[in-house]
């Protein structure tokens, strides 16, 4: 670059702006970074904006926080309070309670902004969510991508971070029903349980330390840690490259799409505005966390209908779901003068801990069970990939049902049916829910692809019947055109593979499990038509409809 | 349970059982009594009231609730249960019950407000009970802060703090209170309906109770300071919405961005 630009005449500016911007571009080289970064290309989809959707919110969480910084004051000194709102009035309760108060009565605009700043975390973690599946279920995991899924899932457990500390801070009578269940089920770890509890809330629940520890932890150590994981990701995006759905011209060694510059970057400056119209526009219609509602926190009174806001919900449920005892057995004992009580461990742990377990790990099982070492740019329609669109379906059921379990006082209430049966209903879900939605989301994804390939060999149907001379009845079908049929063909079904000997001639107890995987992900398969069947087809379709033509005409005699 | 139904024809089990009731009434009558002494005597309902009362019980009341109100199978006795119950439960449209069910529904009230006042004078006329309470508490201008420390304290854990309402066990639940007037909160405080648990004037004073009314009003007045309120319901109604309307217009927008160019 250097060596053909002193070989040409020095660029001289003609304008005063011209030579303002050539001067900071000769030291910054911002024209380069341009010049990569505007060209870089972005394939077009709805579905590939939900990460987008995710930083926008980040952005106005920064932004909307900045301003509730300026007024919430985290301190648990015991006030009066004497604001306006008077259903509280000289209520004694905690400074922080007070000032999130004055924020909401008192601090113009500032009900708004607590508003926009709690909507916009809620939709942040939904949209992270959304954003997970549609990689899930695309297999947009796979290699090269398999870190930056991690990273994603890190970035999910950092935002419900985030959200709970956050949640917390006002020491409104529900925060605090939340944060006592956390010191629960912090107690409930065996040996350490008590000791973390003590030192988190700096002595015994709810002391005077934890807002201020937590609102530490909000607006600066999980906020960092958020930024730096987006950083990594973003980068990782651009080292990658987009992923892109199949379709003619699209292999795993392109990407069709458009650049970023410069209509792709007004679009993205757009959308930020639209996310946050539409949060905005939330925040100024519709209440959320009303936390003069709720009064200040004191342990002694639990609100009816007392939740976590909806992405700790499913661990709400969990709890909700467990029986304290099952006939005669109990699930909390006595061992070495320490209280071991599972029916808070096992709900609160374990079910979150599956989850992220196998979210983390499921881009490695399934190259361990594919033994695919390939990259992957094209990505897979969740039909095409039963099996794996099936565990995925069962994962978020499973989740679905704990999160039901969350509110299960509403649904009893609003259905009018027993809170008790409610709960059962659940709980047996609980087991057999997942099952059932892996078979059935398995069977729906085979017998689509088998629609698709019934439409690749013989066409779209057109809802003409024929009658041929003989009496026989027959629908005639349309040929696809072949950017339509490329879809419906255009992928990999593989087949199972069997355990292979290792260079030593022997085959391995692990290679025979994985064997067994194999067989287990792939053995219902639904192969994509051949061209020597497409063009088997097609000559008999032509002959069909050459045939009906000729009778037609015979008919019309 | 099954001992105790084998053993219900043991010679002794009816005095046993009428040693029980006896000192059950005993006791309760001197409950009654103690606790609402001042109030007892307030309210005087005149002899025809009463007369009309018992016809319209005997009419209405009495299949369930036998003659002379002393309880049948389907329904307790109502000696002793004071004015304000009928009141509430007459008044709310709760009795008659249409149906048998875990808990009696509100409905249109059947009774005009002086039939209802006949009624709660029969009923009144057979023992001291509680009676309906006086203007002076009902009039909602006590101390709502006072009020709402009260009520997060003794009801919000079944009729939420922002008082819409819960699910108990078993099909019941704890409804929602905007709309309900004053005599029937301080009723239903005092006689403990259904479910609900008495709140006797030694545990919550009538000052007290015309607080917690006066909190109820004012929160019920001053509407939702934040916009619509998604029935007061807490976070399951906020992530729904986040995630039905907020992310199905994102959604929406998002397919509108992408269309025009593929």
């Amino acid at each position: 670059m250097s060596a053909s630009s002193t070989a040409e005449a020095p660029f001289v500016p003609k304008t005063k702006v011209g030579s303002f911007t050539n001067f900071v571009d000769e030291r910054v080289g911002g024209s380069g970074i341009l010049r990569e970064f505007g060209r870089k290309v972005f394939p077009d989809h709805w579905s590939f904006m939900f990460g987008e959707v995710a930083l926008y919110s980040f952005v106005i969480l920064l932004m909307s926080g900045t301003f509730l910084t300026f007024f919430f004051d985290p301190s648990m000194a015991e006030t009066h309070y004497q604001g306006s709102y008077t259903p509280l009035y000289n209520v004694e309760m905690s400074v922080a309670y007070s000032s999130s108060l004055n924020i909401s009565f008192d601090v113009r605009g500032g009900l708004f902004m607590r508003q926009v700043h709690h909507w916009a975390a809620l939709l942040f973690v939904a949209s992270l969510g959304v954003h997970m599946l549609r990689v899930f279920f695309t297999g947009a995991f796979r290699k090269p991508r398999e870190m930056n899924w991690v990273v994603g899932g890190v970035l999910l457990i950092l935002a419900m971070a985030a959200g709970f500390t956050g949640y917390s801070l006002p020491d409104d009578l529900l925060s605090g029903n939340g944060l006592r269940i956390i010191d629960g089920v912090i107690k409930s770890i065996p040996v350490i349980g008590t000791y973390t509890s003590f030192f988190l809330f700096g002595g015994e629940f709810p002391g005077t330390a934890i807002i201020g520890r937590l609102y530490v932890l909000h607006i600066l150590l999980v906020p960092a840690l958020i930024l730096l994981m987006i950083v990594i990701h973003l980068f990782m995006v651009v080292v990658h490259k987009h992923t892109q759905y199949p379709g003619p011209g699209r292999n795993d060694g392109n990407v069709v799409g458009y650049p970023l510059g410069p209509v792709y970057a007004a679009k993205a400056g757009g959308f930020f505005f639209i996310v946050f119209g539409v949060l905005a526009l939330m925040a100024a219609a519709f209440t959320i966390n009303p936390i003069w509602n709720y009064g200040p926190y004191d342990p002694s009174p639990v609100s009816a209908g007392t939740q976590p806001d909806w992405y700790i919900g499913f661990v709400d449920g969990a709890l909700r779901l467990m029986p304290g005892v099952i006939n005669d057995f109990h699930f909390e004992w006595v061992i070495f003068g320490r209280t071991l009580t599972l029916n808070v461990l096992l709900p609160a742990l374990v079910p979150a801990g599956i989850i992220f377990t196998v979210l983390f790990m499921y881009p490695w099982i399934e190259r361990w069970v594919t033994k695919d070492n390939r990259e992957h740019h094209v990505l897979d329609r969740p039909r095409n990939a039963p099996t794996r669109t099936a565990i995925g379906v069962a994962g978020f059921t499973w989740y679905c049902v704990m999160w039901a379990a969350a509110g299960s006082d509403l649904i009893a209430t609003h259905f009018h049916v027993s809170l008790n049966d409610v709960t059962y209903w659940l709980r047996t879900l609980f087991f057999i829910g997942p099952v059932i939605a892996f078979i059935v989301t398995k069977r729906i994804a085979l017998a689509l692809q088998r629609k698709d390939r019934e439409i690749a060999l013989h066409g779209r149907e057109t809802g003409r019947i024929v009658r041929l001379p003989h009496g026989e009845f027959i629908e005639v079908h349309a040929p696809l055109d072949e950017y339509k049929r490329y879809k419906l063909v255009g992928f990999e079904s593989p087949a199972p593979l069997p355990a292979q000997p290792n260079e030593h001639g022997v085959v391995t107890r692990k290679e025979k499990r994985r064997a067994a995987l194999s067989r287990w992900f792939f053995e219902d398969r639904v192969a994509p038509a051949t061209p020597a069947e497409l063009e088997a087809a097609h000559a008999h379709g032509h002959h069909e409809a050459i045939a009906a033509g000729e009778d037609q005409k015979s008919l019309s005699h | 349970m099954k001992a105790l139904s084998q053993k219900r024809r043991h010679p002794l089990a009816a005095i046993a059982l009428l040693l029980m009731g006896l000192l059950l009434t005993g006791g309760l009558y001197a409950v009654a009594t103690t606790v609402n002494q001042a109030k007892a005597s307030t309210t005087s309902f005149s002899a025809s009231d009463v007369e009309e009362g018992g016809k319209l019980f005997a009419a209405n009341c009495a299949t369930c609730h036998g003659m002379g109100a002393s309880g049948t199978q389907d329904g307790p006795s109502l000696v002793g249960v004071g004015a304000a119950a009928v009141d509430f439960q007459v008044g709310t449209g709760r009795m008659p019950m249409q149906m048998s069910g875990p808990q009696a529904q509100q409905k249109p009230a059947q009774f005009n407000a002086e039939q209802t006042k006949q009624l709660s004078a029969y009923v009144a006329s057979l023992g001291a009970g509680p009676a309906i309470p006086e203007q002076n508490l009902l009039d909602g201008k006590g101390d709502a802060a006072n009020g709402g420390e009260l009520f997060r304290v003794n009801c919000a854990m079944c009729h939420n703090a922002a008082a819409a309402g819960g699910a108990l066990t078993r099909g019941k639940f704890a409804p929602a209170l905007a709309g309900v007037s004053p005599e029937h909160i301080y009723e239903a405080m005092v006689t403990g309906p259904q479910n609900m648990p008495v709140f006797s004037d030694s545990n919550v004073t009538p000052e007290d109770k015309r607080d917690i009314i006066t909190f109820l009003k004012t929160i019920e007045a001053n509407g939702s300071p934040g916009g619509a309120d998604l029935g007061a319901l807490g976070p399951v109604s906020e992530g729904l919405f986040v995630w039905v309307a907020g992310l199905g217009v994102i959604i929406a927008f998002t397919i509108w961005l992408t269309s025009r160019t593929s």
